[in-house]
This record gives structure tokens, C-alpha cells and sequence, in this order.
């Protein structure tokens, strides 16, 4: 979609023969992409509209025959139980919070990579690339344990913070629980977006820096009106990506409380209604429902940011 | 390993057999038919069992395990799955009482012929013979049977004045004995199956029960929850939350957790399944625990609600099932038959700690020495209580955990009726759970 939009100035402005080259690679670029469009049709397609129609259908796995079409009650019943909207809720607040937080994280260390001596370049970003490389269920695992009452180790080494006591259990309210796996997602997701603001920061021309510098502007004034106004596509990647992936967040909810304490999040809900109580109609609903909110976040984002991808990788 | 490869070859058969390569799926005449029996994770008591039957059939049938996910939850969501597309390599399976009626009424298991029926059932425990049964036909082989004690130290019930050894206790006892002592009680108290089975076994032994008619379809079953016996029930659990006897982490304590907890200092009485005399045996073995911890232990019958009633305590265990799917049904009813008997039972209950449901057990020599409370747990399986025998329990299961869930909520006036009006409503298919 964007390669078209991309297009429109090349061909306005262009000779005729550079006009024909265009339209030749782009159908190279078709044959190349072809096969793999068609394969990711046949793996995301095929089950989203196997779900979409399984949605229609009140469907119980252990009752095949009664198997009645019911049109969109599946999704009237979501749309007004105080269950979905709760998980939709604390999905969001998972989102926000850490999205936010990971930006402003993701972006120091991306400064500090940036930064680096050319020697030790290859060793912090190995170092901060660590905890993307652990599997999420892994990290989900050593964090429930460093917090649980009988086996972790926090509750006494920060005994001393106020609040904290030998007897405090991390997952026994919402409050902090939902805090523990949002800090097991920052902590593990952070190197992802400060890898992607690596690659926005080493896009920014030295020369505006320097021509910034030369106008007298402070540290902070470069960062805000040369640095980061220049990665503004990588920004929107950032956030559009991990914006996506916080929103489908399941491990961590899964490992540490299994949605007790309210801490149920709307991936976690669609798998109980699918997989545990096998209602596949209802549960394919749930499934759509989180499809929808997700088209919704990406078009929102890149509405907000109105960046053009391929514009941005330089390819006017 | 092995076995994996081995499903995988059977795997393959049948897709042959059903594209028309071969006329009659597994089995064949180069061998005896193959059972292929999923069980639950052991320390390889069901592998043994296997061995052994095999080696009795001599030629008639060999059977070799698969093994499902750790907990009963995942045990049942791999089935379901596998046996909702007729999935013909499950032969026989080792199933939680708990989802028997699920599977039987979905149709995917095969009725148990009288002969057979009246074989395994035969003088078995009347609690183990009724999980297994739906529709008045017996759809699982029973084959051990579990129960939850009372496991207290000696030491501490002794100062509180408690006669565990020889009186019944109630929970109200129990409660102000842990106060008295500023001691806790283990529970379970996690948002998982382990709270329903407390939440089920109060209100028994309160003299109610969850369900009124489990065997109704879904949009016609009642809840009787909300009756004076779950409010009992909600009042015991209210106090234990709030006097704070249940220990700071009961909403996230499960089976394992209550045992680490009462291995500990900060607590002296623990209601479990009896796995924990082989693991605590275990760990002094290994040198993790005291003899004289060991020693201090006794156990009683699970605590009644009621001063002069009996308790109802919990039902576990596990029943063995043939498939509806299976190419060898005869052969893997014969393996079934082998594997339960009151012997192989009793080798079982010794080595694995898992106690038989047949009481002939009891009596073998091997599970009295190693299990010297056999006699207590007998009993309490001869008291115990069941849960919903509903093909809907998983709703039931659920629904009670999403309303009582953290314990520290639970308000007797209003949790038994928000349990009702919730799984009533799921279950006529009006709300999410």
C-alpha cells in the first residue's frame, strides 16, 4: 500500500523510461513477494476467517451436533459482559504503561549504544540484547519465582523499601501483581525497541547535528528538534510493534496468576473460552474481537504518526 | 523418546488405513494388537503397570504409555482436543474423576461390558464406582481413589489441647487450635482446581451440595450453592482469610505450596492428599527434613463443619478409560482389567503413594508399612464427598473460582449467591466466564 503512495511524485516527475524501470521492478518485487504473500494467506488468512465464521455458531467442542447458528449473539454477549471489558481494560493499562516506559528506556540505551566506543559496541549490545533472547514463559518462570512468598528472593532483599515486608505477596492483589507483569514485560521487551531506535539514530545525518551545534543549540535542543524528529519512523515502528505485542500479552499472565486478582488480559480470555471451556463459537468471538482491537491500534498509530515507511527508508 | 516414535508409527498406520492403503488399521498379524494408554506423569508406576500387564497377556495385547501434560487441567484440554477429531491413537486413558462425565456424554468413551464392569467393580470403593459411571453404565475402570487428611504436628495439637488421635475435629477447633498456637493451616487457596475441591468438600460436609441435579443438561441445571450450607461453607473460609491462619499467601497456595508451608516452621496443621507422606519421607530420606519432624506428624480424618457430623472429604484419583476411537477396544478393556486389580493396586499405592480404590489393598503388607495412616484414608474415601458429577464441571469448577476467589473476599451473604446467578448464567450460554 505505501510502495503505491510512494510511487505517485516518481511518476509525475520522472522521464518516461525511468517510469517503465519503475514499473518493472515493481513487478519483480511481485514475483519476489509472491510466494510468500500467498503462504501468509494460507496460514493467517484461512484461520481468521475460519474463526470469523466459527463466531456466528453457538459451538461446543464436546457437543458437535447441537452446533446452531446464532448470527452475531456470540458477540452481543462479549460486548455487554463486565468480563470483557474489564480484560480489555487491564490490556490497555499493560499497554500504556509499559509501551511508555519501555520508549523512554528503549531510547537510553539505544543513546547509549549509539554512543559507545566502537570496541565496546559489540559487548553492550550483547549484554542488552539478553533478555530478548530468554523465552517469554522462561523469563515469566524466574520472575514468579523471585517474587513468590515461599520461594523468592525480593521480598527480603528490599525489605528495607517501606511497603515491603517478609510477608508481602506480590500476587495476592491486583495492584501488584499486574506491577510484576508489567516489570517482567519491560525488562524483557525493552532491548527490542532500543534496538529499533539504534537503527533511527544511526539514520540521523552528523551534519545536522553538527550545523545545530554551530547554531549554538544545547544538548537538549538537539534531541528535541534534530534527533528525534529525524527517526520519527522508527518511533512509529517501535511503538506500533511492541504496542501490538503488549496488547496480545499472554505468557506473563498465564505463568504468574492465571488471570486471578483481576488481572485477566483479552488473550487470556479468548484461550479460557476456547481452549479450557471448549466453546469454540463464543471463544472465536473473544478471538475476532482481539483482531479487530488490533487493526484498530496499528491504524490509529500510523494515523497519529503519519509516517510513510518506505519514504522514510529513503526510497523517493 | 521411545514412545514418542512409536505414536508417530501408528500415526502413520492410521492415516494409511485411511486413505485406503491398508484394509484394517493397527494391530496387524506381524504382532499382538498394541494399547496405547496415556497416563499422567508418575514416578513410572503406570509404565511398571504396563510392563507387567503386558508380560500377563502373554501375546494377547502389548501396551505401551504416553504421557500427558503435569496437571489435570492440560490433561484434559490435550483429550478433549484429540478425542473431539476421533483421534484413534489414544487406546486407553488414565482420567481425573473430575472431567469423566464430560467425555461421556461427548460420546468419546467406551461403555464398560457387565462382565468386565462387574470385575473391576467388584467390592471397589462406592465413591470410585459412582465417578466412573454416567448414565447408568460404567464408562471408566476405577483404579486408585485419593482423599484429603488432616496432617498436623503432634507436638503443636497436643499444646493446643487437641485430641486429633481419637476425636473428630471440626474446622472452628481447627481454626482457634492454629490461633491459639500462632500457627497455620495449609489450604489451597489458589484460583485452581485445588480451591473448588475446599470449596466442594465444605459445603458436603456442611451437608449441602453445589449441584442439584448434575446429570440435566446445560440450561437446566441448578446451582444450590446459595443455600445454608454454602453460606457455611463461605463463613469458615471468610474466617480463615481474616483471622489470617491460612498464612499470608493462601489466594496463590496450591497442593505443593501447603506442604512446603507446613515443612516449614509457621506451620502445624495441612490439609492434603496423602502424596505428601511419600514426599515428606523423601526428603528426610534425602536429608531435607528431621527424623524427629517425621515423627512429630499424625493424621486425622479431614475436619467436619458441624460438631457430631461427619466430614465429607474431598475425591480424587484416577479411572481408566477406553476411547470410543480406539481399533482396539477389547483389547485395551483387557489391559484395563489387568492393570486395576486389587494387587496391582496395592504395588501401586506403595511405590507411588497414590491409594488404591479397592479396599483388598489396604491390606497388603507393603502399603500398611509404607503408608501407616492407610486405614484413615479408607475411611475418609468410604465419607468422601463427591464434585458436581456434571459434563459441565468445568463451568461449575470455574464459576466457583472466579466468585470465591481471593478467599479474603468471600462474604458468606454474598459470594454463594454471585457463584449461582454467575454459573447459571454461563451455562445458558448468556455470559463469558
Amino acid at each position: 500500500m505505501s510502495a503505491t503512495k510512494v510511487e505517485e511524485p516518481t511518476r509525475t516527475t520522472a522521464p518516461e523510461q525511468r517510469s517503465e524501470r519503475a514499473r518493472a521492478e515493481r513487478r519483480l518485487g511481485w514475483w519476489l513477494a509472491g510466494p510468500a504473500f500467498v503462504v501468509l494467506l494460507a496460514v493467517t488468512a484461512y484461520p481468521i476467517l475460519l474463526a470469523v465464521y466459527e463466531s456466528l455458531f453457538k459451538y461446543r467442542l464436546t457437543d458437535p451436533d447441537a452446533r446452531e447458528f446464532v448470527g452475531l449473539r456470540n458477540y452481543a454477549i462479549i460486548l455487554t459482559d463486565p468480563v470483557w471489558w474489564r480484560a480489555i481494560g487491564v490490556t490497555l493499562l499493560v499497554v500504556v504503561v509499559t509501551v511508555a516506559i519501555e520508549l523512554v528506556l528503549g531510547f537510553a540505551l539505544a543513546m547509549v549504544m549509539h554512543r559507545a566506543l566502537r570496541v565496546l559496541r559489540p559487548a553492550i549490545r550483547t549484554a542488552i540484547l539478553i533478555p530478548y533472547a530468554i523465552i517469554t514463559v522462561v523469563s515469566a518462570f524466574a520472575w514468579l519465582y523471585a517474587f513468590q512468598l515461599d520461594s523468592g528472593f525480593v521480598n527480603s532483599w528490599f525489605s528495607w523499601v517501606p511497603g515491603i515486608t517478609p510477608e508481602t505477596d506480590w500476587f495476592g492483589s491486583f495492584g501488584p501483581a499486574i506491577t510484576v507483569i508489567m516489570l517482567s514485560e519491560i525488562w524483557k521487551t525493552t532491548p527490542f525497541i532500543s534496538l529499533l531506535l539504534l537503527a533511527g539514530l544511526s539514520q540521523v545525518p552528523d551534519d545536522l547535528h553538527e550545523a545545530a551545534t554551530v547554531d549554538g543549540a544545547t544538548w537538549w535542543q538537539r534531541l528535541y528538534k534534530v534527533t528525534i524528529p529525524n527517526m520519527k519512523a522508527a518511533v512509529m515502528v517501535a511503538l506500533l510493534f511492541r504496542a501490538l505485542d503488549a496488547f496480545r500479552i499472554f505468557d506473563n499472565v498465564f505463568i504468574m496468576t492465571s488471570g486471578a486478582h483481576g488481572t485477566e488480559v483479552v488473550s487470556f480470555l479468548a484461550y479460557r473460552q476456547t481452549i479450557s471451556r471448549l466453546e469454540i463459537g463464543l471463544g472465536s468471538a473473544v478471538s475476532v474481537l482481539v483482531f479487530l482491537s488490533v487493526i484498530v491500534i496499528s491504524l490509529t498509530i500510523i494515523r497519529l504518526f503519519n509516517v510513510d515507511l518506505a519514504r522514510a527508508r529513503g526510497e523517493v | 523418546m521411545q514412545r514418542r516414535r512409536f505414536s508417530t508409527g501408528r500415526s502413520l498406520i492410521a492415516v494409511a488405513a485411511a486413505v485406503g492403503f491398508v484394509a484394517s488399521a493397527c494391530g496387524g498379524e506381524s504382532g499382538p494388537p498394541t494399547v496405547t494408554w496415556y497416563v499422567n506423569p508418575d514416578a513410572g508406576g503406570q509404565e511398571q503397570l504396563a510392563a507387567q500387564c503386558t508380560e500377563a497377556a502373554e501375546g494377547e495385547y502389548q501396551i505401551t504409555t504416553a504421557l500427558l501434560p503435569r496437571d489435570a487441567p492440560g490433561q484434559r484440554e490435550q483429550l478433549a482436543r484429540r478425542l473431539a477429531a476421533q483421534d484413534p491413537d489414544i487406546d486407553l486413558m488414565s482420567l481425573d474423576p473430575a472431567f469423566i462425565a464430560e467425555f461421556a456424554d461427548a460420546g468419546w468413551l467406551t461403555e464398560v461390558p457387565d462382565d468386565i464392569a462387574a470385575d473391576v467393580t467388584d467390592g471397589a470403593v462406592q465413591a470410585a464406582v459412582d465417578v466412573s459411571t454416567w448414565n447408568d453404565a460404567l464408562v471408566a475402570v476405577p483404579f486408585w481413589a485419593n482423599t484429603q487428611l488432616l496432617w498436623y504436628r503432634k507436638s503443636v495439637a497436643q499444646e493446643a489441647g487437641l485430641d486429633l488421635e481419637n476425636e473428630p475435629v471440626t474446622w472452628q477447633q481447627l481454626i482457634e487450635a492454629a490461633q491459639s498456637q500462632e500457627t497455620l493451616i495449609s489450604l489451597h487457596g489458589i484460583r485452581e482446581e485445588a480451591y473448588a475441591v475446599w470449596i466442594n468438600a465444605l459445603v458436603e460436609s456442611a451437608g449441602g451440595q453445589i449441584v442439584e441435579n448434575p446429570d440435566a443438561p446445560a440450561n437446566e441445571i441448578q446451582l444450590t450453592v446459595d443455600s445454608d450450607a454454602g453460606r457455611q461453607a463461605a463463613e469458615i473460609i471468610q474466617l480463615i482469610a481474616r483471622e489470617g491462619v491460612g498464612g499470608p499467601g493462601l489466594s496463590n497456595q496450591d497442593e505443593e505450596g501447603a506442604m512446603h508451608q507446613f515443612n516449614g516452621e509457621e506451620s502445624a496443621f495441612m490439609l492434603n492428599w496423602p502424596f505428601v507422606w511419600a514426599a515428606i519421607n523423601g526428603a528426610v530420606e534425602e536429608g531435607n527434613l528431621t527424623e524427629e519432624f517425621l515423627d512429630d506428624i499424625g493424621w486425622a480424618p479431614y475436619p467436619a463443619v458441624a460438631e457430631g457430623e461427619d466430614a465429607r472429604p474431598p475425591y480424587g484419583g484416577i479411572s481408566l478409560a477406553v476411547s470410543a476411537f480406539s481399533d482396539v477396544p477389547e483389547a485395551a478393556l483387557d489391559a484395563a482389567a489387568c492393570i486395576v486389580t486389587p494387587e496391582n493396586q496395592a504395588a501401586y499405592f506403595a511405590a507411588e503413594g497414590n491409594p488404591a480404590s479397592h479396599p483388598d489393598a489396604y491390606e497388603n503388607p507393603d502399603v500398611q508399612d509404607a503408608f501407616p495412616m492407610a486405614d484413615v484414608i479408607l475411611q475418609s474415601l468410604e465419607q468422601a464427598g463427591l464434585r458436581p458429577h456434571t459434563p459441565y464441571y468445568n463451568e461449575v469448577s470455574e464459576g466457583l473460582q472466579a466468585t470465591w476467589h481471593p478467599p479474603a473476599d468471600v462474604d458468606p451473604e454474598r459470594t454463594p449467591a454471585d457463584a449461582t446467578t454467575l454459573i447459571t448464567e454461563v451455562l445458558r450460554g448468556e455470559r463469558l466466564l
